[in-house]
């Protein structure tokens, strides 16, 4: 049987020490009621496929896999929350290590100084970026760490009403719903007045047309859904100076690399998708949800935190810290009843990071915006020939990698005729914004190639 | 482990030394021990008010986390602050250096409902 | 950094912060194709960001060493055996690793068009099928990312139920013995946490609830086979006590590994369970996740299920979010896809009769190693146990050892120490859970090691006080790190 690999002398062996004739004499300790029935007794009562040779199998996955569009292929713009950039070689290759992913969370820090280090250097990495603190070992998502981030603004503020910004990915602000939903959501959207403006942000006027006078956080992100970057600033100025928190979430931590960081824009909590680095994009995950805060804020934060020491003989060490805000210790009033994170995909990123450098990761974010502006110009210059035909930018705000167009002709339609040239043009925003339902959301990396570029302006100009 | 008999002591493992109206309130030599080396100390601000057998405080060990309850009502008159900046005082002089807060005590301040230094350590000899 | 001698196979390794030079080349981007654009010129100056003062310029051949020299530090299920109790630390099938890592899969984004995500979408509805048919639930949800995720999402569920009966429902009952994410998790689902006893013989039994279960309590929330590796045979009698109140029985499915196969957890009054495909199915920890924590529910709480799911309509598969009374979602997309192809890749080679057989040889090793060490060790509760055994400290404590003593003397013969003081409800506790995977071998070799070390404990406590010594670091200072926090390297900062 793979990977059981007692023989039968084995199993007999064990049964004489445990005093029982057989497996069935030992399972009989179970009540006759639970046990499934029918089937080859002892074994295989279940009604699940027969077991595959490993061939088979490998034969079998193969198969699914190839059913399955890759991005090669078709030359795909979609973005939204998650970017195919280039994954350097170096960071399967040691992420594969099975050291690595094969161990347990850290709890014995002596043979888990591998583990621990990285995720020190993570943290670091992430402080670096966002300009914040303090970073956690990970959470699971961009849409969970909102959620993580609303419910520590309210513990730290001891209020409970919260803001997000329309521009906030919509299945972060559902997350963030589902969250809040059992324990009383006051939550309110700044909505229609945002995206029907021409810039496609957050108007601090918007907010504060629903913020009243005891708001525990803001959420905005940056660059937010539509792609625009917002006016972080400002808006940071504005709910400070009604004592509620500013929540900044980055989706496309590729941006960081030139962009100001949320910590520089006054965000108190920074969280996040950082799928952009080291992670692929695997139908939606797992992704790596970060969380980086003021350090005043360290003890309301969820999720593990490691921290440096030394061991009993003076030298470097590092371990889990500040455990009892977690569950294992503090139970019903632990911060988050987050256990297992996504260490493996924090190590991934910080991988990524590292190898890219401080230059590196620039040059990346130089050629995303280069490129994203080389095609919103193009398509910003096709003419309206028929009434059916033609290309707006959506919105005025300055873009980085991402951006909102508008097609006068159907938007299905013209998805549809995009892929009979092997080209997957976006996403159709209307799928989240009903009014939004001639708008395209338009994500370029450095993996879209010139050719791709003039390419979709050129079927989109037709 | 050492018991002061001018202390009285409570079921949470909080001594009490009343002085007038003014009580002083620590955790003990056995809580010091359970608990393990302490790293970390939340207490009330001053002027706040605790109440008789209510939370007004945590102290954490590395691995556990524990609520510290008051023995008396009134308000704060005092915090020790020292403490919150060196926690491992409390595991060297839980009842002298490490005191924790001093409380104006409110009502009459009888503390004959707590434990003698007798009546404690026979009560840890119990719930071990 | 100091040129002094190597420590062999656990070379020095300094922070990669502090292997940096200043303009040394890692991996370079891919060049431009298009126009170069000056950032100011198309954003904001206030916008752009001065530097990114601390990243490291590092040589790919750096990042190579430090992180392989890093894994080196690390014990894995690769490495040795890792008898964490609780956490199902069982062989991860490389076959698995190969799957997700198909092209198809990995590089498959989350938004592509129905029409060519039909393998990905067949895999998730099969999956969810197997997962219920192996727990006796009538829907599954994959979307949890983690064990306590899927909880939380259950606990949602049970809340949405009660509301939408127009009689919300406010406490959980939760044993003692529980995990620490079931009463945390009842919390962030609003909830008030009863804590009931386990009886003498680590068992919950119904005449306990039922003195704490009423109608304002939603749920009985349990662990079966409970943390003590003990199965709660009244499972059924509590389910009905509970029942008869209104109220639904939750599982925490983290020891399913012990019962898959062989019985049913729907049949003992089960409503809702999650699985930890990180633990029962194969899929690694990789040092602390991802994870995946898929649920599953009866047919009551099915239209609470978080959206989005995996439909079938004849031949083609899609993703549908069309329930008015879904909690919502729990997370941006569908979950961890690529930890739900890795449990595919399981149960499809196991098959039937390979999960059951797992989970009677995880009971058959654990019952092996309890008996074997049980003179050795003070057993507290010596009965038939499940997949993992409970021991503790009590005979060693007599010589001054303890069970971190234990723990860390393992470390010293080559294995992974046990999950140590828990459950609670035991002091100094050791939790072995050998899983079904290791050979008799091993586990003999544990079991002479364990009795080697029982002796050592007698005639030489200070040699497992001063352990582990074969280790990249000695004993660690866990009361400095929290006394004085360093959570982050800095330039010209304390030395960490």
């Amino acid at each position: 049987m793979p990977y059981i690999p007692h023989s039968d002398e084995d199993v007999s062996r064990i049964l004489k020490t445990l005093k029982h004739k057989s497996v069935e004499d030992m399972l009989g300790v179970f009540p006759e009621e639970f046990r499934i029935k029918g089937g080859n007794a002892p074994f295989g009562n279940l009604k699940l496929p027969k077991g595959l040779s490993e061939q088979e199998l490998s034969a079998l996955m193969s198969e699914l896999s190839s059913k399955n569009t890759r991005f090669g292929e078709y030359a795909s713009f979609l973005g939204a929350g998650a970017y195919n950039h280039y994954i350097p070689a170096v960071v399967r290759a040691l992420t594969s290590r099975s050291e690595f992913y094969t161990s347990y969370t850290p709890y014995q820090p002596e043979v888990s100084q591998g583990t621990l280090q990285a995720i020190f250097e993570y943290q670091t990495l992430v402080c670096q970026l966002t300009a914040m603190d303090v970073a956690n070992a990970s959470l699971y998502d961009g849409g969970s760490s909102a959620a993580e981030a609303v419910l520590m603004a309210r513990r730290i503020t001891g209020k409970n009403k919260v803001i997000l910004s329309a521009a906030l990915h919509p299945e972060y602000r559902e997350t963030v719903k589902t969250y809040l939903k059992a324990t009383g959501g006051d939550i309110s959207e700044v909505g229609e007045a945002l995206y029907c403006t021409e810039e496609g942000t957050t108007l601090p006027e918007a907010v504060e047309a629903v913020c009243g006078d005891e708001p525990a956080c803001l959420v905005v992100q940056h660059p937010n859904f539509f792609g625009c970057l917002e006016d972080v600033s400002a808006l940071a100025a504005f709910i400070h100076k009604k004592k509620g928190l500013l929540i900044v979430v980055v989706n496309e931590a590729v941006s960081l690399g030139l962009l100001k960081p949320p910590g520089e824009l006054g965000a108190d909590i920074a969280v996040g998708e950082m799928q952009s680095f080291g992670n692929a994009l695997n139908f939606g995950g797992p992704y790596l949800g970060f969380m980086a805060v003021k350090s005043s804020f360290v003890r309301q934060m969820p999720g593990r935190l490691i921290g440096a020491t030394v061991d009993k003989s003076g030298n470097r060490a590092f371990c889990l810290t500040f455990a009892t805000r977690e569950q294992h210790i503090r139970r019903e009033r632990a911060t988050s009843n987050i256990c297992t994170n996504h260490g493996l995909c924090a190590l991934a990123a910080a991988i990524h990071m590292v190898s890219l450098g401080a230059a590196g990761l620039k040059d990346t974010a130089v050629l995303n915006l280069s490129k994203a502006n080389y095609l919103k110009e193009k398509l910003a210059k096709i003419k309206r020939v028929l009434p059916s035909s033609g290309v707006s930018i959506a919105f005025n705000a300055p873009t980085f990698n991402e951006f909102t167009i508008k097609i006068a002709g159907d938007v299905d339609k013209t998805l549809r005729s995009l892929l009979g040239h092997r080209v997957i043009g976006g996403l159709a925003l209307k799928r989240f914004y009903p009014a939004l339902d001639k708008h395209l959301l338009v994500a370029v990396t450095e993996m879209n190639t010139r050719e791709e570029l003039d390419g979709f302006a050129g079927h989109l100009a037709l | 482990m050492e018991f002061p008999k001018d202390l009285k002591y409570t079921k949470e493992h909080e001594w009490v030394r009343l002085d007038g109206t003014i009580a002083t309130v620590g955790i003990t030599d056995y809580a010091q021990d359970s608990l393990g080396d302490v790293v970390y100390v939340e207490l009330p601000p001053e002027g706040g008010a605790v109440t008789k057998n209510e939370p007004f405080g945590v102290v954490e060990s590395v691995k556990a986390v524990s609520d510290l309850y008051s023995p008396v009502s009134g308000s704060v008159a005092e915090v020790n602050d020292a403490i919150v900046d060196s926690p491992e005082a409390i595991n060297e002089d839980p009842y002298g250096d490490a005191w924790m807060i001093k409380v104006e005590i409110s009502g009459k301040g009888d503390l004959s409902d707590l434990m003698t230094a007798e009546d404690y350590q026979k009560f840890i000899e119990e719930e071990k | 950094m100091s040129l002094g001698a190597k420590k062999g196979a656990y070379m020095d390794e300094p922070l990669i912060f502090e292997r940096s030079s200043k303009g040394r080349n890692g991996v370079e981007p891919a060049a431009l194709d298009v126009p170069g654009v000056v950032p100011s010129k198309v954003i904001p100056k206030g916008l752009l960001r001065d530097g990114l003062d601390g990243f490291p310029d590092v040589a790919e051949i750096d990042v190579v060493r430090h992180y392989t020299r890093l894994s080196q530090w690390n014990f894995g299920v690769d490495t040795g055996f890792y008898p964490l109790g609780s956490c199902t630390m069982k062989y991860n099938p490389k076959i698995n690793e190969e799957a997700a890592s198909l092209p198809g899969f990995a590089k498959l984004h989350p938004y592509a068009p129905a029409e060519f995500t039909q393998g990905a979408l067949r895999l998730m509805y099969e999956l969810e099928g197997y997962l219920a048919e192996i727990s006796g639930m009538d829907a599954v949800t994959l979307q949890p990312s983690a064990g306590a995720h899927g909880e939380l999402c259950g606990l949602l569920m049970m809340s949405a139920y009660f509301r939408d009966k127009g009689r919300p429902r406010n406490k959980i009952i939760i044993p003692d013995t529980a995990h620490g994410t079931n009463p945390a998790s009842s919390a962030l689902a609003g909830f008030t946490v009863v804590p009931v006893k386990s009886e003498g013989k680590g068992l919950l039994m119904p005449e306990a609830v039922a003195t704490v279960m009423d109608e304002d309590t939603a749920a009985v929330m349990l662990t079966n086979p409970n943390t003590l590796g003990l199965f709660e045979r009244n499972i059924k009698e509590i389910a009905e006590t509970v029942h008869r109140k209104g109220g639904l029985v939750y599982c925490d499915g983290a020891n399913m590994n012990a019962v898959m196969g062989i019985m049913k957890l729907g049949a003992m009054g089960v409503d809702c369970v999650q699985f930890n495909l990180h633990k029962t199915f194969s899929t690694p920890h990789g040092g602390g996740g991802p994870g995946s924590g898929p649920v599953g529910v009866k047919k009551p709480l099915a239209p609470f299920l978080p959206m989005p799911r995996a439909a079938k309509d004849g031949d083609k598969y899609s993703l549908v979010s069309t329930s008015p009374k879904s909690i919502g979602r729990m997370k941006s997309f569908y979950g961890n896809f690529s930890i739900m192809v890795r449990a595919y890749a399981y149960i499809r080679r196991l098959g039937a009769e390979g999960i059951k057989k797992a989970a009677v040889t995880a009971i058959l090793n654990a019952n092996y190693i309890k008996e074997k060490l049980k003179g050795d060790y003070h057993l507290p509760y010596d009965t038939f146990c499940m997949h993992e055994c409970v021991f503790s400290d009590k005979f060693q404590s007599e010589s001054g050892v303890s069970t971190m003593d234990i723990a860390k003397r393992l470390i010293d013969y080559g294995f992974h120490p046990p999950t140590v003081y828990f459950p609670l409800v035991v002091r100094g506790a050791l939790m072995i859970e050998p899983t079904e995977t290791e050979t008799l071998t091993t586990l003999d070799e544990f079991i002479e090691v364990m009795k080697k070390i029982a002796e050592e404990a007698r005639t030489n406590p200070q040699f497992l006080k001063d352990s582990p010594t074969t280790t990249k670091v000695g004993r660690v200072d866990e009361t400095r790190a929290a006394r004085e926090p360093v959570l982050r390297w800095r330039e010209n900062g304390r030395e960490p």
